[in-house]
């Protein structure tokens, strides 16, 4: 089992775009009480009407274990500059390959946590 | 002599290799492996001679009444009851707490009436009397701990009243390892009234130390086979024979009656009035046998046992540096269970790499809530001990927290 990747780790320790998002428009936390893992979601989305609505910035803050942020770290990167819709249809298969490996059923929760926020956030926006 | 290397040759589930490597089990708190005694007494009675207990007027049906009636009166007499019929068998420790919960508060409570649980109490001795407060508009008081995580005793005298109508509490906490003196707050409450009702939660108690409920003095006494060696779906409600009897039943059916009639019903007297329908019987047979299987190593061997192994454990974490764990750091008042935490690592992380080495071991909040947030820690990674850990299995752990260690520190 080779869960705890360098890149992981890397992640972990030095998450990209933690922190708050001061031109934030909608924001969205989600928690898992059984682990105690909780992140909160800040975007800024640009476009209404007819014009495409992409992601133009984001941020997370929050604490959980380094699947948890990791994935968080790397779906933040993934998603900035993309279509709100495409962001929708992303499903766990695209937070395990973005992580690199498959999770144990135990595990999926923490992996998609972040996803569930982000998906939230937007679900919100209307 | 008590030697946990030679009890592991009992439990077939050691012998299992995971990846070409034997398992460190480290979550009896949670649930406890099983000896091949009590598998082959459960087997046989599926092989042997199934058939309803209490009916039958045949021998497969008289042999199975015996068995399910002398499991009873072994469990009494490990715990020291005054008779079999002191012993109620429910489907675990959540399920003969809410019993009582039912049926003694529901039917008897006046305005005014409080309740005190502790902050240390697993869910289900917590639960239940919340929802019943919140359900029959009484209050639920909250007994504190010490920093050092023993109870505050200089607060008991202000949360027990003349009002109070129950005292729910836990002989050993499966977080903080605790070991409370049961003797001592009983005979506290009772002194500040004696009409208050005791409920220890003893999920954590029987299956590791010597219980004795008549020195204990408290009117229930709830714990579970399977952290006793015994199969799941088996649990124990001791009460004192008077107070049984003067308890509604919980749940109505065959088994439980001795008449009915169209319009009225006459309940048996305890224990059955509380065993409506047809029970666990091979869980209850089988639950014989590990009680059998603990009064022949002896509970004070065991505990004993228990006892080295805590401190021996908190030694190699305190060489070992970087862990830390919660509750007292005095082994006399420890149980086997230690809920770790390693700098820079969240606990489903640790899990996970102890897991690689095949090191079991539990994260999360170990359904004590209240208790984490109240020490404001979110989640640990809990470690615990039973009649077949040893030394060798600490040190497995160590081992494997110092790569934790490595990698997050
Ligand atoms: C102290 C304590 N009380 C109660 C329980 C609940 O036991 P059960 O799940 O068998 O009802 C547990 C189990 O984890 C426990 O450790």
């Amino acid at each position: 089992m080779d869960l705890y990747r360098e890149v992981i780790l890397d992640h972990y320790k030095h998450p990209r775009n933690f922190g708050h998002l001061s031109g934030a428009n909608v924001t969205s936390e989600e928690i898992n009480v059984s682990c105690g893992d909780r992140i909160v979601i800040e975007i800024a989305v640009h476009g209404s009407g007819k014009t495409p609505r992409v992601i133009a910035d984001i941020r997370f803050s929050g604490e959980g274990c380094a699947i948890n942020q990791a994935s968080a770290s790397m779906l933040t990167e993934k998603v900035k500059g993309m279509d709100v819709g495409a962001v929708m249809k992303l499903t766990l298969d695209d937070v395990q390959s973005l992580l690199g490996t498959t999770l144990t059923p135990s595990r999926v929760k923490c992996a998609v946590l972040p996803l569930e926020a982000i998906q939230k956030a937007i679900v919100s926006l209307k | 002599m008590f030697d946990a290397q030679s009890i592991q040759k009992d439990f077939p589930q050691l012998r299992r290799n995971i990846h070409g490597k034997r398992i460190v089990y480290l979550d009896s708190t949670a649930t406890s492996l099983k000896p091949t005694a009590v598998i082959r007494k459960e087997d046989d009675y599926y092989k042997r001679y199934t058939a309803n207990v209490f009916r039958g007027i045949y021998t497969t049906s008289e042999e199975a009444t015996a068995e399910y009636e002398r499991a009873r009166a072994l469990t009494a007499a490990f715990i020291h009851a005054g008779s079999p019929e002191e012993i109620v068998f429910t489907r675990n420790t959540s399920e003969s707490i809410n019993l009582v919960a039912y049926s003694l508060l529901t039917h008897d409570l006046s305005p005014g009436d409080h309740i005190v649980t502790t902050i240390m109490e697993h869910h289900s001795n917590f639960v239940p009397w919340q929802q019943l407060g919140a359900e029959r508009n009484i209050a639920v008081d909250i007994w504190g701990i010490t920093p050092q995580g023993t109870l505050n005793f200089a607060d008991l005298e202000k949360l027990v009243t003349r009002k109070t109508k129950l005292l729910a509490v836990t002989a050993a906490s499966n977080v903080l390892g605790t070991i409370n003196p049961v003797s001592k707050i009983v005979r506290a409450v009772k002194q500040l009234n004696p009409k208050c009702f005791v409920l220890v939660d003893a999920a954590q108690a029987v299956p590791h130390m010597p219980v004795d409920v008549a020195e204990w003095g408290a009117d229930f006494v709830a714990f579970s086979s399977h952290k006793m060696l015994g199969p799941t779906g088996i649990g124990v409600l001791w009460g004192t024979q008077d107070v049984l009897d003067t308890l509604h039943p919980f749940l109505f059916g065959g088994e439980m009656i001795s008449e009915v009639h169209v319009d009225r019903t006459v309940f048996k007297s305890a224990p059955h009035k509380f065993e409506a329908g047809t029970p666990h019987i091979a869980g209850v047979i089988g639950f014989g046998a590990a009680v059998e299987y603990l009064s022949a190593l002896g509970m004070q061997h065991v505990r004993d046992h228990e006892e080295k192994l805590v401190s021996y454990a908190m030694k190699q974490f305190d060489r070992m540096g970087g862990v830390t764990y919660l509750g007292p750091n005095d082994a006399r008042i420890r149980g086997g269970v230690f809920a770790l935490q390693v700098k820079g690592a969240h606990p489903h992380d640790i899990a996970q790499l102890l897991n690689e080495d095949n090191v079991f071991v539990r994260a999360g909040n170990h359904c004590a809530m209240p208790l984490h947030e109240s020490l404001g820690v979110p989640s640990t990674a809990r470690a615990s001990f039973y009649v077949y850990t040893t030394e060798k299995d600490i040190d497995a752990l160590i081992v494997s927290l110092q790569k934790v260690k490595n990698m997050f520190g």
